[in-house]
């Protein structure tokens, strides 16, 4: 149907958007990719020789890189725990009939708008602070000896603080998926004597599975590079206890300003995330049609 | 089941909801509480929930020491200026390969969606030093094309999901009489598209209003927005409380209001369409 010139319409509307993805993504990435094998001190320019895999072994050899690693893991991963089972039963919940289900809906959604460095200063100062926090009066209220949060526990309370904010995100998506769940299906399985949690179980589960697999994947790519609350938080300490490895990259760069070997650890994290990416777009692939 | 069960259930599930959603809730309710009280108040405890003397002060002196509205203005013309400038490459694509597919499209889309996982810290170095070389640190221009960039695959594909949806017998009818594409575009396409492209402004606004990846690296003083704003708060005016919050709550309102408006679109343009 669609003539040559149609065609050759498309191709011309299509190219801005294609040339400035491939611009943005190819030369700032060949960059990185060079910077890697180079031996580049922003501070002492001397030459940028050939090193060859040094920055890469540098990187990989730093004690603070297999600490990143495992917190980057312990960070995504506990907040994906927390973001979903929380996120099935505040979705199961907002899907009953309610009184003012809309404001319940409003004030359950409303964290994912709040800007991560607000977040971060507010759970920080007025909540986890060790003598003027919240949860210190709780703790004396409790009889129980007032904890300093970030800096005794700071990956779980990072944990505590980005999951708050991602947790309205996955409610949202799966509360979406709930009802457009069949309620004919359910209302069967009643009638043949199923109980409410094998219904769950056989019914409203295997429905969410998708859905589910969505909030992971997209989640974990924007956990991967969780940084802001980082930032303002702890700056990644006490020592590196909670450098992630999107903190450890950017204070190698911008901090120590060694090109090189943030380079090499910005390499390291654009493979860890390609391999999570390849997920994804399987997922998304299937179901897209064209 | 009886009419007086089902409404016992009802209170029972409303009451739980309630307390969910409080608690949820509560940090940012006690941000704003805490703004309305003097210096004293904030940190008294045993906490005082709602019975202390309201105040505005706070929110006087955040507004005459700081350059709030420089920061805010920074944060609106930022956001919604990346967002426009992307709209405009944006539009056409998501047309194009909605309404002509070819059988690259798939792959394009992909493709698109690929560049949204690179983790911005694989492309902080060499971005930072362009930047630096070009003058576009601290930039409002720089941040412009940046938050444009990282948001260009969420708009090319918030949009293809709702021009798909457009019905494409009336798009055949309009070039069997010989319509051409600029016609077919303002007379018929604008007027079926103008609800998917405001969901998608309002969606990326919002995106690139809390981004704090780029604004942080790539701000100082001048061009900073309100997240480095709020970041920078720290430092000298952490310890008080009430002020933190008369700032925080400043520059969390109005996205928030905006995002209550936008939970619908959320969930379709973060899911890429997979989730509806």
């Amino acid at each position: 149907m669609a003539s040559i010139r149609n065609r050759a319409t498309a191709q011309l509307a299509l190219s801005p958007a294609v040339i400035l993805l491939l611009v943005w993504m190819a030369i700032p990435l060949a960059m990185t990719l060079w910077y890697s094998f180079h031996d580049y001190q922003l501070l002492m320019p001397r030459g940028n020789a050939f090193v060859g895999f040094e920055n890469y072994v540098y990187f990989l050899t730093d004690p603070a890189f297999l600490q990143s690693i495992g917190n980057t893991f312990v960070l995504v991963g506990s907040v994906l725990v927390i973001t979903v089972a929380g996120g099935i039963g505040l979705a199961l919940l907002l899907d009953q009939p309610l009184y003012g289900q809309g404001i319940v809906r409003v004030l359950i959604v409303s964290p994912f708008f709040v800007m991560p460095t607000v977040s971060a200063l507010v759970w920080k100062n007025m909540f986890m602070n060790p003598v003027k926090g919240l949860f210190a009066w709780l703790a004396q209220v409790f009889g129980v000896a007032a904890v300093d949060w970030l800096a005794q526990v700071p990956l779980l309370s990072l944990t505590l603080i980005v999951a708050w904010g991602w947790l309205p995100f996955a409610t949202l998506i799966l509360l979406t998926s709930l009802q457009s769940l069949d309620t004919e299906q359910k209302e069967a399985a009643a009638m043949d004597g199923a109980g409410a949690v094998a219904r769950f179980v056989h019914i409203t589960l295997p429905h969410l599975a998708r859905a589910v697999t969505v909030v992971i994947l997209i989640q974990t790519i924007f956990l991967l590079s969780l940084f802001a609350e980082i930032f303002v938080t702890t700056n990644g300490g006490p020592g590196t206890q909670s450098t992630n490895l999107a903190y450890l990259v950017y204070s190698q760069a911008l901090l120590r300003f060694d090109v090189g070997s943030a380079s090499a650890g910005g390499v390291v994290a654009v493979i860890l995330a390609n391999i999570l990416a390849i997920f994804l777009m399987r997922l998304v692939g299937r179901n897209l049609e064209v | 089941m009886t009419n007086a069960m089902h409404g016992r259930h009802k209170l029972a599930f409303t009451v739980l909801a309630w307390i969910v959603a409080v608690l949820v809730f509560f940090p940012i309710l006690w941000t704003v509480l805490t703004s309305f009280k003097t210096e004293g108040a904030a940190v008294a405890i045993p906490p005082k929930f709602l019975f202390f003397d309201w105040t505005t002060e706070n929110y006087a002196e955040v507004w005459q020491r700081t350059d709030y509205l420089r920061h805010f203005g920074n944060s609106v013309l930022i956001s919604l200026g990346s967002c426009l400038i992307g709209l405009c490459a944006a539009i056409p694509a998501a047309w194009a390969m909605a309404f002509s597919p070819t059988r690259h499209t798939r792959f394009v889309l992909l493709w698109m969606l690929s560049t949204k996982m690179l983790p911005a810290v694989g492309v902080l170095v060499p971005i930072y030093l362009l930047f630096k070389r070009s003058g576009l640190l601290d930039s409002r221009t720089g941040l412009v094309l940046v938050l444009m960039l990282s948001n260009l695959p969420i708009m090319v594909w918030m949009l293809f999901t709702y021009f798909k949806e457009i019905p494409r017998d009336i798009l055949e009818a309009a070039r069997m009489d010989g319509a051409t594409p600029g016609r077919e575009l303002l007379h018929i396409l604008a007027p079926m598209a103008l609800p998917g492209i405001a969901s998608t402004l309002l969606l990326n606004v919002i995106l690139a209003w809390n981004e704090s990846f780029w604004t942080l690296n790539l701000t100082a003083a001048d061009t900073a927005l309100l997240t480095a704003f709020i970041a920078a708060f720290l430092a000298p005016e952490g310890l008080f409380y009430a002020k933190l919050s008369a700032a925080s709550t400043l520059a969390i309102a109005p996205i928030v209001v905006l995002g209550w408006l936008s939970q619908r679109q959320l969930v379709r343009g973060l899911t890429f369409g997979a989730v509806k």
